[in-house]
């Protein structure tokens, strides 16, 4: 049991440094593909530490969802608005904004770490077992039913308005 | 392991998608800052899900979360893109910068 929680430990620590430095590649490469491709790598990671989580339908869901189609969408918007496909320099803001952001998201980070370092001190999960895919779909066809239609009809206006958006007349 | 280390670990992200938000320029960036913050939220969702899930077994709400949270980013993303593409036939540049006509 012990070996198997220093196992999970260690699992988490390389995913979430390889989930971090991906996450910062995106928001500073010069590289429009690069960025996309650095997204895939954030993804994917989030997916792994989901099934740390035992959480193995989210899991799956984010490979299919994100990795399948949002970043082919993606894609597709960076070759559709033809971008340069080498480094480009022109893709930041000026220095003023991108110092208020990283004064911004520092600081943010600072409360947000303080109080959850303060508010969950050493919470640990207890005997984390494996949510099964039965139990979740249950829970959405029962409680979650009307949500779940709601987002139907979302999906069906969001595809709707894309096309009315995207299409040339 | 500790409920914190996923909390934390999604302040991270979060932190650099808001960054990534305010200091990009190029439409599509800013998208996938946002799919970053995103995704954020749902490592949070899922967490506090399992950390529920352990006392209470047939309780997978943070997981129900999750995947609505994953349907509604990529209908966003959808739609954003779509606006992106518009924008890029009128201006010839999804530079958010240049999106200044309001400003009369």
């Amino acid at each position: 049991m012990l070996a198997l929680l220093v196992a999970q430990n260690i699992a988490f620590y390389i995913i979430a440094a390889l989930m971090v430095v991906g996450a910062l590649r995106v928001v500073t490469c010069k590289n429009l593909m690069h960025a996309a491709l650095w997204l895939v790598l954030v993804l994917a990671g989030a997916a792994a530490q989901y099934i740390l989580l035992a959480s193995e339908f989210v899991a799956i869901t984010q490979v299919l969802v994100y990795l399948g189609a949002i970043i082919v969408l993606f894609l597709f918007g960076v070759m559709l608005t033809r971008a340069k496909t080498g480094t480009d320099e022109d893709l930041d803001n000026k220095n003023s904004a991108k110092f208020i952001g990283g004064g911004v998201a520092v600081l943010l980070l600072g409360l947000m770490g303080y109080s959850l370092i303060d508010g969950f001190k050493d919470t640990e999960f207890g005997n984390l077992m494996v949510q099964r895919t039965s139990e979740v779909s249950d829970s959405i066809f029962s409680t979650y039913l009307i949500p779940f239609e709601v987002l139907s009809v979302l999906l069906l206006a969001a595809l709707i308005g894309a096309i009315v958006i995207a299409r040339r007349d | 392991m500790y409920l914190n280390q996923f909390l934390l670990l999604a302040a991270i992200l979060f932190c650099i998608g808001v960054y990534g938000v305010l200091a990009r320029k190029n439409g599509v960036l800013v998208l996938m800052s946002i799919e970053l913050i995103l995704n954020a939220v749902n490592i949070n969702l899922v967490a506090f899900g399992a950390y529920w899930n352990a006392n209470d077994n047939t309780n997978v709400s943070g997981q129900v979360f999750a995947l609505f949270v994953i349907a509604v980013a990529a209908a966003e993303v959808g739609v954003g893109l779509a606006l992106v593409l518009l924008i890029y036939r009128n201006r010839q540049s999804i530079d958010i910068d240049d999106v200044d006509m309001l400003k009369g």
